[in-house]
């Protein structure tokens, strides 16, 4: 395993009370491996990412669990050891090209700096490298694009560079959080294909997050569906789009506008989600769902396999989980 | 055939981008270039296109934020650009408009009740002692408690934000509502919750609706006819059936095949455009959406292909028809 | 339309028809958290309560010269001793609260209307309104403000009215700049345009829905403001030009106890003070709402 997650969980101390934005999450990430985390706003998918980086400032911290990278616990390094594997083992790509590269440095300079601070290289030897990467990424006539400044560069392209960064150092975990939310249909295309097609070739995991079970569909091979900081199921993606488990998962699936049914009227999930401030006792998504039982309203079901997924669900087992922390 | 409710002609909006020493422009900015076209009076017209095609551009004309640079706009059959100020002031209000960003289209410092309320009392709409029952009425027609009135919006999810712009859209008891991309901000499982109550709402109140939105896969459920547009230009036109089952114009077709699938059973073959969208500044003769076009030909580069009727109220506007067109142009020349 | 998207009765459960909060409530819950500003609200309170009811305080006449009594040290008979006339200063800095801080109130409160009123025609209208009115604030702001307020009173005539209207004028630009930066973020939000859909019309967009949302930063910036005010106004009394003999003035105070100050510093050293205090706590007051009032440090 590349990445193992052991029991994370981050909360944050607000002024009115705490919020376990990511509550006992587990999952895994093998080499090579596209998983993607997909989920709502506030279903603590991107915290998930941050808390990975170590980037969780107050008042947020990581209250307990592991996060395994090639067997050490990230929690548990110290910052300069953390940012050596940051951006250089694991790198990470924003949803906002633009704000993410620094407007008054060339696209060069960005990149040469950041494969400069990781790998022994001069100056020569990282601009030629910088070059590469560019044209890697799919960038036409890189030698000249390099000398660019950010606001030169339309979105895509943006994000192309951001991606070329990310990679100028081989790390061996890219974590993508909505690299193509702000990205327009044809580019959004574009730029899963690039993803998919240098995962095969630098041989590279990729977390992916995102709120879009298209992209999801397109471009990964396993899914953690989370809902309310919890996993409710995870599958690889052919088991989740043709037999979904969870009554979330199944919402969501129909509630997604698709080009190939003649409904007037899309199904959906009613309500919205609760406020992380007032969770309901038992399932978090019991208000919401159409098969709520009397006992989803007390417990939390436990994260269960089934059938070689896994889901939290008491159509699906009895099983409750046990020690929830108030 | 239903008669138009808004007739839109050889539109154009330019915004100066730079100008010489004397103020006269030197860099124009085509947001929308010559573009006709019309809706019909109780359809939903899907209009699509990506990021800086023009469409919001359409939108914010037809509600009168944006004057535009020249063509006519007819709307209920009265030409809105040829009128003064207040008379279109007060013709524009049977035109309402629902934004993109429910955190940026409601006033922080008003509660949802006065938001709602704040169209019908300019506008003299209905007595004060009837506006309250008004509002209580729009909030249960959008699913909203009556009691939720004094919160602020910052009280608010994104999807129940979106429901008071829509309420507040439907207080002056317009004719057509502009959905500029209602729902893209939103989550996925409040989108579709969105998207039904806009369509419940249209056979509810005998609405117009111009939708306007990024990808086809978002207007197919609740539009009648569409349109795609690229850097400014329509590029086709045509009721949802033919535009979903044989679309014509390339963009439409990459555009269509863009949109990724949930059914991972069938994976289909993608047309995947090359390069950006090029900027709408200073564009150059030839048809706009040559520089990416994977069937472009000898000449796309220079001459820009009108919108034609290529039967059945399919308009399009690409080169590889004009043989299509030309036999049936000639038909009519010999009749 | 049987099933509702959004279940009404739950949230009706749950909270209860809820009072909105009011933006001075508001304001008054981020301030209280942040000590400077408190101190320089109890110092701002402490001086109002001064200049009201100072007439009961002073131990003394402030006018009242003793000839025989001049150039006293503090001691227990005058707490701040007294001038080269014989007065008591004490009682004369008690006077001088009363006057400051008329002084101060009456030139923000002229500056601001004017203003708002330029700042927001230009920045709404734009276009070629816009570039006049800046255009001549810019012009105003290249002069240095005391050499103004100088020409303005050479122009206007002695006295403290006098004094209030040219610092009122002087400070204009100010206001002016601030209120159109605002207006010209804030006119392009979506729910401004939104007004405009719904058949607003202009003046009504202006102070219906513009005005509540920038008011924040206006408060801070009139706050702040009313320090300049006050200083300015000890700067022309300096100069003679504010107050006129025998009434006390701050400013005044100093500028004709500047003889004395190395044979009496307490006639220089209290006035100086009383100003230094004055001045500190709008300043606390004004930063500490600046703070309060910024979305950001308020959000969680």
């Amino acid at each position: 395993m590349l990445l193992e997650v052991k029991h994370l969980t981050t909360e944050f101390h607000l002024k009115k009370g705490v919020v376990n934005a990511v509550d006992d999450v587990s999952f895994s990430v093998d080499k090579g491996e596209i998983l993607a985390i997909v989920g709502e706003s506030g279903s603590g998918k991107s915290v998930t990412s941050l808390s990975i980086m170590g980037l969780i400032s107050p008042p947020g911290r990581i209250a307990k669990g592991e996060i395994l990278f090639k067997g050490n616990d990230l929690t548990r390094l110290p910052l300069h050891e953390l940012q050596k594997i940051r951006g250089d083992q694991i790198s990470m790509i924003f949803q906002e090209p633009m704000t993410s590269l620094n407007p008054v440095q060339r696209i060069r300079d960005q990149i040469m700096e950041s494969i400069m601070t990781h790998m022994k290289l001069t100056k020569e030897e990282a601009l030629r490298r910088t070059v590469e990467m560019l044209d890697l990424v799919g960038i036409p006539s890189p030698e000249a694009r390099a000398n660019d400044y950010p606001h030169q560069m339309s979105g895509g392209m943006r994000q192309r560079v951001m991606i070329a960064m990310a990679l100028s150092c081989r790390p061996e975990l890219l974590i993508a959080d909505e690299p193509t939310t702000a990205l327009d249909v044809t580019i959004q295309a574009q730029i899963l294909e690039l993803l998919y097609s240098l995962r095969e070739k630098l041989n590279m995991a990729v977390l992916l997050i995102t709120h879009d079970l298209g992209v999801v569909a397109e471009a990964a091979d396993r899914v953690v569906v989370m809902y309310c900081g919890k996993i409710l199921e995870e599958a690889d993606v052919k088991t989740l789009f043709t037999s979904p488990m969870h009554p979330y998962t199944v919402g969501l699936l129909e509630s997604i506008p698709r080009l190939d049914d003649e409904r007037e009227r899309l199904s959906m999930i009613r309500g919205m989600v609760p406020n992380p401030l007032h969770m309901p006792p038992g399932c978090a998504f019991s208000d919401r769902c159409d098969r709520c039982m009397e006992k989803c309203r007390k417990h939390m079901p436990a994260l269960v396999p089934v059938n070689g997924s896994k889901v939290r669900c008491f159509l699906y087992s009895e099983e409750v989980e046990e020690d929830r922390h108030e | 055939m239903n008669e138009p409710l808004v007739q839109i002609k050889n539109l154009k909006k330019y915004f100066t981008v730079r100008t010489d020493f004397f103020g006269r422009p030197t860099s124009v900015l085509k947001a929308v270039d010559d573009v006709s076209f019309e809706i019909r009076r109780g359809e939903a017209f899907g209009l699509v296109g990506e990021s800086g095609c023009g469409k919001t551009t359409i939108g914010k004309m037809l509600v009168n934020l944006y004057r535009p640079t020249s063509g006519t706009i007819l709307f209920d059959g009265r030409d809105l650009t040829a009128m003064d100020e207040e008379e279109r002031r007060k013709c524009c209000r049977d035109i309402q408009l629902i934004f993109q960003d429910p955190y940026a289209s409601l006033n922080p410092r008003m509660t949802i009740g006065d938001i709602i309320a704040e169209p019908i009392r300019i506008n003299h709409l209905l007595p004060s002692s009837e506006v309250e029952g008004r509002v209580n009425y729009l909030l249960g027609c959008v699913g909203l408690a009556n009691h939720l009135r004094n919160r602020y919006p910052h009280e608010f999810s994104g999807g129940q934000r979106q429901r008071v712009g829509i309420a507040r859209a439907l207080a002056v008891q317009p004719k057509l509502i502009v959905c500029d991309e209602p729902v893209s901000a939103l989550d996925v499982s409040i989108q579709a919750q969105v998207l039904n109550l806009l369509h419940d709402l249209k056979d509810e109140f005998g609405l117009t609706y111009l939708f306007i939105a990024h990808g086809l896969n978002v207007v197919k459920h609740i539009s009648d006819r569409v349109g795609v547009m690229y850097l400014g230009k329509l590029m086709e036109i045509a009721s949802k059936r033919e535009l979903y089952e044989k679309p014509l114009n390339p963009y439409t077709q990459a555009l269509l095949s863009a949109i990724p699938v949930t059914d991972v059973t069938r994976k289909k073959e993608r047309i995947i455009l090359k390069g950006d969208v090029p900027s709408p500044i200073d564009p150059g003769e030839g048809c706009r959406f040559a520089s990416r076009c994977f069937k472009v030909f000898e000449g796309c580069d220079r001459i820009c292909p009108p919108l034609r009727d290529v039967g059945n109220g399919h308009l399009v506007a690409c080169r590889l028809y004009d043989t299509l067109v030309g036999s049936a142009d000639s038909d009519s020349v010999s009749q | 339309m049987e099933d509702k998207p959004f279940d009404t009765s739950a949230a009706a459960a749950a909270e209860p028809l809820e009072k909105p909060e009011s933006q001075i409530r508001e304001m008054w819950d981020a301030l209280k958290s942040n000590k400077g500003a408190l101190v320089g609200l109890g110092i701002i309170l402490f001086l109002i309560f001064v200049a009201v009811f100072g007439h009961w305080l002073m131990p003394y006449d402030p006018n009242l010269s003793d000839m025989g009594a001049s150039f006293l040290p503090p001691g227990p008979e005058h707490w701040f001793g007294t001038d080269q006339l014989g007065r008591d200063i004490f009682s004369r800095i008690i006077y001088g609260t009363h006057i400051s801080l008329t002084v101060g109130l009456s030139a923000v409160a002229i500056s601001l209307t004017a203003g708002i009123i330029l700042g927001a025609v230009a920045g709404y209208r734009g276009g070629k309104t816009d570039t006049v009115i800046m255009r001549f604030m810019d012009m105003m702001l290249a002069i240095p403000s005391i050499l103004l307020a100088i020409a303005f009173m050479a122009a206007l005539g002695k006295g403290l009215d006098k004094a209030v209207i040219a610092i009122g004028l002087v400070s204009i630009p100010e206001y002016a700049r601030i209120v159109r930066g605002c207006i010209l973020s804030v006119k392009e939000n979506d729910y401004v345009q939104a007004a405009r859909v719904v058949g607003n019309r202009d003046g009504r967009i202006i102070f219906k829905h513009i005005m509540p949302n920038i008011l924040s930063s206006i408060v801070v910036r009139a706050t702040l403001g009313i320090s300049t005010a006050v200083l300015d106004t000890s700067a022309l009394g300096f100069l003679g030009l504010g107050v006129q003999p025998p009434y006390a003035e701050w400013g005044d105070m100093l500028g004709r106890a500047r003889g004395f100050i190395f044979s009496a510093p307490y006639t220089l050293i209290f006035p100086g003070i009383a100003i230094t205090i004055t001045v500190l706590a709008f300043n606390l007051l004004g930063d500490g709402l600046r703070d309060a009032l910024d979305p950001k440090s308020r959000q969680l």
